[in-house]
C-alpha cells in the first residue's frame, strides 16, 4: 500500500516526493529500516534528511555537498555494494532535478531484500548546455563502480554532468543530438 | 586520443598498430548495438559499447499515458519475455493505486512468468548457438519453444506480446483444461532440454570455445553490479525469488543455480539450468493453484494514485533483476517512470570481459552477458 498517507502530503501537490520525517508518524515501522536509518542519522544529523522507512525499502534526501561522504559511509559501514538503478526526476516548479540511487548488497545476506534510496538534487538550468551549466553532481563512481554506465545516461537525458566521471559522452542518444534533454518535463514529445 | 571538435564530430590519432574495428549495429554478431573494438593483432586492447541503436523512449511515453495504457507499450523491450519485464511495473502501479490481487491470478502470473522466462532463454539459446556455428543448437530451441509459445497463446491470446498482466490481476482467467495440458507440455519440455546436454553442453568443441573465456572473478561481477545469469555464473547465490519473493513465490520451493567458474561456459550453462528450476516452479504452482475463483480486481477507468508516492518494485527476469522505480504525483499518468533493466546493468562487464581476449572469442563472450539490445536500450 502507498505509504505515506498524511494529509500534510496531499497539499504539495506539485512535490510529487514526499519528504517528510517519520518520526512526527505514529505508525510502527519496521525494526530493521529504522535501524539503518537510525545509523545514517546518527552519523550525519542535519545533513540528511529521512523521506520515508517502510518495508524493505529506505529513503535519504541529502544536499549535493554531503552526497558523497554520504555514500561512502553506506558502503563502508552498512555494506551495500552495488547501485540497481540511478534515476532522474525533474522538477521545472522547484527548478531542480533530483538524481535517485537505489543501491543494494550482495555480499550481506541480511540486506538481500533491502534497497537504500539515495536521492540529491541538482540545481536546473531553463536554458540547458549540458555540462556547461550550473547543472552539475558530483560522480559517485569512485564509490559505487557500478554507476557508470547509468550517470552518463542521467547525463545526456537530464544534462545533469558528473564532475569527476571520467566518461561523459552520449550513449544511448544520436552523438549529433542538438536538442533539449529528452526527459525533462520541458521536452515534449508530442507534435515532434 | 580524439579531440571533440564539434558536438558529434571527433578528430582521432589513427595508431600503426592498432587497428579500430566498428561492429555492429547492423551485424549479426553484435544485435542491435555497435561494439567499437580496438584490435592489435588478433588480440583486443580495448572495447567500447554503444547502444542505443533501438532506442525508443519507453519512459518519455509513459508519461503520456494512464496505468492502463502504458501496458502495451511497456513490454516492448523484450517481446520474448514480455511479462517478467511488465511484472515489476504492474507490481508497483498496485501499490500506488492501492489494490489487492485474487490469490489465483498470482498463481497464474508465477506460471506465466515462468514460462516467459523458458521462452526467453530458448531464443536467447538459438542465437548463442548459431553464433558459435552450432547450427543444431539454433533449431532445437527454435522449434521446442513452440510448445511453450502455444502454452501462452491458450492462456493470453497472443502468441508474443501477451499484455497479460494488469494492475489487479491478470486480463483472463485460464481456458478450461489448461492445467493438464500445461503439465503435459512442460513434462516433455523438460525432458527435451535434458536432451541438449549431450549435443551441446557436453560437446567438446563448445567446451574448448567458453571454457576459461572472458572470466569475471565474485569481487567484479558485485563490483560492477551485474545480474542474473551473469552473476550466478561468478558464485554469487543471489535470486529475487528467493532473497525478496514477491507474490506467492516465497510459497514455493525454489533452488538458485550457483556456478563458480565466472567463465563464458558457465554464464551459458546457468540459464539452462534455470530452465529446469522453471519446469519445477509450474509444476509446484499448478499444484497449490486454487482451483477457482477471480482472477482481476476490476479498476475504475482511468485509476488515480490516492496520494503522491514513489516505489520502487523489482522481479527476477530471463537476465536478472529488473526494477521499475515510479513517480507519481496523483495524477492519471505516473510523473515519471524509470526501467532499470538488467542487460543495461551487464553491459558494464563486457569491456572488461573483451579486454585481452581474441577477435574470434567476441561472440562467445558477448552473447553469454544474456544480453537483449532492445531492453538495455529501452
Amino acid at each position: 500500500m502507498s505509504t505515506e498517507t498524511q494529509p500534510s502530503d496531499v497539499i504539495s501537490k506539485e512535490k510529487p516526493t514526499p519528504a517528510k520525517k517519520p518520526e512526527e508518524k505514529p505508525v510502527d515501522l519496521p525494526a530493521f529500516e529504522k535501524g539503518l536509518s537510525d545509523k545514517i542519522t546518527e552519523k550525519f544529523g542535519d545533513k540528511i534528511e529521512v523521506a520515508f522507512v517502510k518495508e524493505d525499502r529506505v529513503r535519504i534526501n541529502v544536499g549535493r555537498e554531503n552526497v558523497h561522504e554520504v555514500a561512502e559511509f553506506i558502503r563502508d559501514e552498512l555494506n551495500f555494494d552495488h547501485v540497481e538503478s540511478v534515476s532522474g526526476v525533474d522538477f521545472p516548479k522547484d527548478k531542480e532535478i533530483e538524481v535517485v540511487y537505489h543501491i543494494g548488497s550482495y555480499t550481506d545476506s541480511s540486506l538481500s531484500r533491502q534497497i537504500l534510496v539515495l536521492a540529491t538534487r541538482a540545481q536546473r538550468e531553463d536554458n540547458p548546455i549540458p555540462g556547461k551549466d550550473a547543472t552539475i553532481l558530483p560522480t559517485l563512481r569512485n564509490i559505487f563502480y557500478s554507476v557508470e554506465f547509468h550517470e552518463r545516461e542521467i547525463f545526456e537525458m537530464f544534462g545533469v554532468f558528473f564532475e569527476g566521471h571520467p566518461d561523459n559522452r552520449r550513449l544511448l542518444l544520436p552523438e549529433d543530438w542538438a536538442d533539449l534533454p529528452p526527459l525533462r518535463k520541458d521536452f515534449d514529445s508530442r507534435g515532434r | 586520443m580524439t579531440t571533440e571538435i564539434m558536438p558529434g564530430l571527433a578528430l582521432q590519432k589513427v595508431d600503426e598498430r592498432i587497428m579500430t574495428l566498428n561492429v555492429g549495429p547492423q551485424h549479426p554478431g553484435s544485435g542491435h548495438m555497435r561494439i567499437v573494438v580496438q584490435i592489435d593483432g588478433d588480440y583486443i586492447v580495448a572495447c567500447d559499447p554503444d547502444p542505443g541503436y533501438v532506442h525508443r523512449g519507453e519512459e518519455k511515453m509513459a508519461e503520456y499515458r494512464n496505468y492502463i495504457t502504458n501496458i502495451p507499450h511497456l513490454e516492448r523491450p523484450v517481446i520474448h519475455d514480455s511479462c517478467n519485464v511488465l511484472y515489476p511495473y504492474v507490481l508497483g502501479a498496485e501499490e500506488l493505486l492501492g489494490i489487492e490481487v485474487p490469490e489465483r491470478a498470482k498463481y497464474i502470473r508465477v506460471i506465466a512468468s515462468e514460462l516467459n522466462r523458458c521462452i526467453y532463454i530458448m531464443y536467447w539459446l538459438a542465437i548463442y548457438g548459431i553464433f558459435l556455428g552450432h547450427s543444431t543448437m539454433f533449431m532445437w530451441p527454435a522449434g521446442d519453444r513452440e510448445f511453450l509459445i502455444d502454452l501462452m497463446e491458450k492462456m493470453s491470446g497472443a502468441r508474443v506480446t501477451h499484455a497479460h498482466f494488469v494492475p489487479g490481476g491478470v486480463r483472463n482467467d485460464l481456458p478450461p483444461n489448461f492445467e493438464d495440458v500445461c503439465l503435459r507440455q512442460v513434462n516433455y519440455f523438460e525432458k527435451r532440454i535434458k536432451e541438449y546436454a549431450a549435443v551441446f553442453y557436453d560437446n567438446p568443441i563448445l567446451i574448448s570455445r567458453t571454457q576459461d573465456t572472458g572470466v569475471l572473478s565474485k569481487q567484479d561481477a558485485i563490483r560492477l553490479g551485474t545480474t542474473g545469469s551473469v552473476l550466478r555464473a561468478s558464485g554469487v547465490d543471489y535470486d529475487l525469488r528467493v532473497k525478496e519473493p514477491y507474490d506467492v513465490y516465497d510459497e514455493l520451493d525454489i533452488h538458485t543455480n550457483v556456478m563458480k567458474e565466472g567463465d563464458a561456459y558457465a554464464r551459458s550453462r546457468i540459464p539452462w539450468l534455470d530452465m529446469m528450476e522453471s519446469c519445477n516452479i509450474i509444476r509446484q504452482a499448478l499444484q497449490k493453484m486454487p482451483k477457482s475463483g477471480s482472477v482481476r480486481t476490476k479498476l475504475k477507468p482511468n485509476p488515480k494514485t490516492k496520494v503522491p508516492a514513489t516505489v520502487y518494485k523489482r522481479v527476477e527476469s530471463g537476465r536478472g533483476s529488473l526494477g521499475c522505480y515510479i513517480v507519481s504525483d496523483g495524477k492519471t499518468e505516473p510523473y515519471r517512470l524509470k526501467l532499470s533493466v538488467p542487460s543495461f546493468r551487464n553491459l558494464i562487464a563486457l569491456p572488461y570481459l573483451l579486454k585481452g581476449e581474441k577477435l574470434g572469442n567476441m561472440p562467445s563472450v558477448y552473447w553469454s552477458l544474456n544480453y537483449w539490445p532492445v531492453e538495455a536500450d529501452r
